[in-house]
């Protein structure tokens, strides 16, 4: 690991200033990605701003229909919370197939989503559930807030403080493990909102990172069954192919997964 | 250079480090406690594993400056004396180890595991909660057997407590 100055912030506002202090900062939650890719001499930070104690940070509200999970509450917290169980089952379920369970007590939502890899579990969540990204300057639409690999609509020095779900009628998730790495070979998302809408995501499977699948999610509208995906087919253009898998066995990788979700969702 | 102010096995220490320090280096090449060992340094292995403030993490994927002010437990920290930790006691008795490289994080980690699910351990459980410790020696069975073992032997001994 190259030479670093590590800070521990206080409160966001503490946290924005030292970070702006620093010529090169990086901000650390859980550090299950920073780390290890510093390790690894692919990031130097002049600066590491570690956002993990910070209390305003931590915790979850339920609201009437609005889930918040505060951005480094860790993995074993969301997955064990009462409120998350009870609200939207499948976000508990995600976090207990994330990682292992070390990775899990440090781990945060807000280090995932920010980090934003092709194949993390969090950002097909929050995609399928339509949910909002609250940061210390706004709020983005998670529609807007991932933007490809590893790019998000997070600015230089933003912080992520809270992610909100609209609690759905039904939500499940489902994804094929790397047995070692424990990403997403692929893993689907599906959603129905209480008004109706449906919406499923991909993660693991796109060049491009976590995307939606209008295809099913057509299907699923007109009959929220996993024998309604048997008849779609998913194009192989532009998913990922790597010694893991073709693009090919991605494309029915999404499907079987969707499949799973929907039988799993409740 | 920062200080870090840390509570290991019971004692409060203060270590001078250069920030870049992870915590498995602190704890081995600072205090020589050298029980908790470094096997594939990318998080994957569980050989590093030890307690922070009652959660077994990877002490190779922590800055040593994100334990300040924690209390840290290591495999050093665990046996009462002479006495073994019901979890030590099982792996030798139930031969859970080989090489004995993994013990270590096994260890702090599968007691981890008896905390978060006391009496409802079963071998499905255990296999799949030691998923972030590999070991190349064993095939995992006498392990798991170990594992359960102790569970056993921890609900006893919290029991006469």
């Amino acid at each position: 690991m190259y030479q670093t100055t590590y800070h521990r912030a206080s409160s966001v506002d503490e946290a924005a200033s030292l970070f702006a202090k620093g010529s090169e900062s990086k901000f650390l939650a859980g550090g299950q990605t920073l780390l290890p890719v510093m390790k690894q001499r692919l990031a130097g930070p002049s600066d590491v701003i570690d956002l993990g104690r910070i209390k305003e940070l931590q915790g979850v509200e339920l609201s009437g229909d609005t889930l918040t999970i505060k951005a480094a509450t860790t993995y074993y917290d969301i997955m064990t919370n009462a409120d998350v169980k009870q609200a939207i089952p499948a976000i508990a379920y995600l976090t207990s197939v994330l990682g292992d369970p070390a990775v899990r007590y440090r781990g945060t939502i807000g280090g995932s989503i920010a980090n934003n890899d092709p194949a993390a579990d969090f950002p097909a969540a929050l995609l399928a559930l339509g949910a909002t990204v609250k940061t210390n300057k706004r709020s983005i639409a998670a529609d807007d807030f991932f933007q490809g690999l590893f790019t998000t609509a997070l600015e230089d020095g933003e912080i992520i403080t809270a992610v909100s779900f609209p609690v759905p009628a039904k939500a499940g998730y489902e994804k094929m493990r790397h047995p070692a790495s424990r990403f997403a070979l692929t893993g689907v998302f599906v959603a129905q909102a209480k008004s109706g809408e449906v919406r499923v995501a991909a993660t693991g499977a796109s060049q491009t990172g976590v995307m939606r699948v209008g295809a099913i999610e057509a299907a699923l509208k007109a009959n929220w069954s996993p024998s309604a995906i048997d008849s779609v087919s998913i194009s192989a253009n532009g998913l990922l192919a790597d010694i893991h898998g073709t693009a090919e066995y991605r494309a029915n990788l999404i499907k079987v997964m969707a499949q799973r979700a929907v039988a799993a969702a409740r | 250079m920062s200080t870090v102010k840390l509570t290991v096995n019971g004692k409060a220490v203060a270590v001078d480090v250069e920030d870049r320090t992870l915590l498995v280096q602190l704890l081995r090449d600072h205090l020589n406690l050298t029980g908790t060992h470094v096997g594939c340094d990318t998080s994957q292995c569980g050989a590093c594993v030890v307690h922070m403030d009652g959660r077994a993490v990877k002490s190779c994927t922590m800055l040593a400056g994100q334990a300040d002010g924690a209390s840290v437990t290591t495999i050093e920290g665990i046996a009462k004396g002479d006495e073994l930790h019901p979890m030590q006691a099982a792996f030798r008795d139930n031969h859970g180890l080989q090489c004995g490289y993994c013990t270590p994080g096994m260890i702090m980690s599968a007691i981890d595991i008896v905390h978060r699910h006391g009496g409802q351990l079963d071998e499905a459980t255990v296999r799949t909660e030691l998923e972030g410790n590999i070991c190349r020696c064993t095939g995992y069975h006498n392990i798991v057997k170990a594992v359960l073992d102790a569970a056993g032997r921890m609900k006893v001994s919290q029991a006469a407590e």
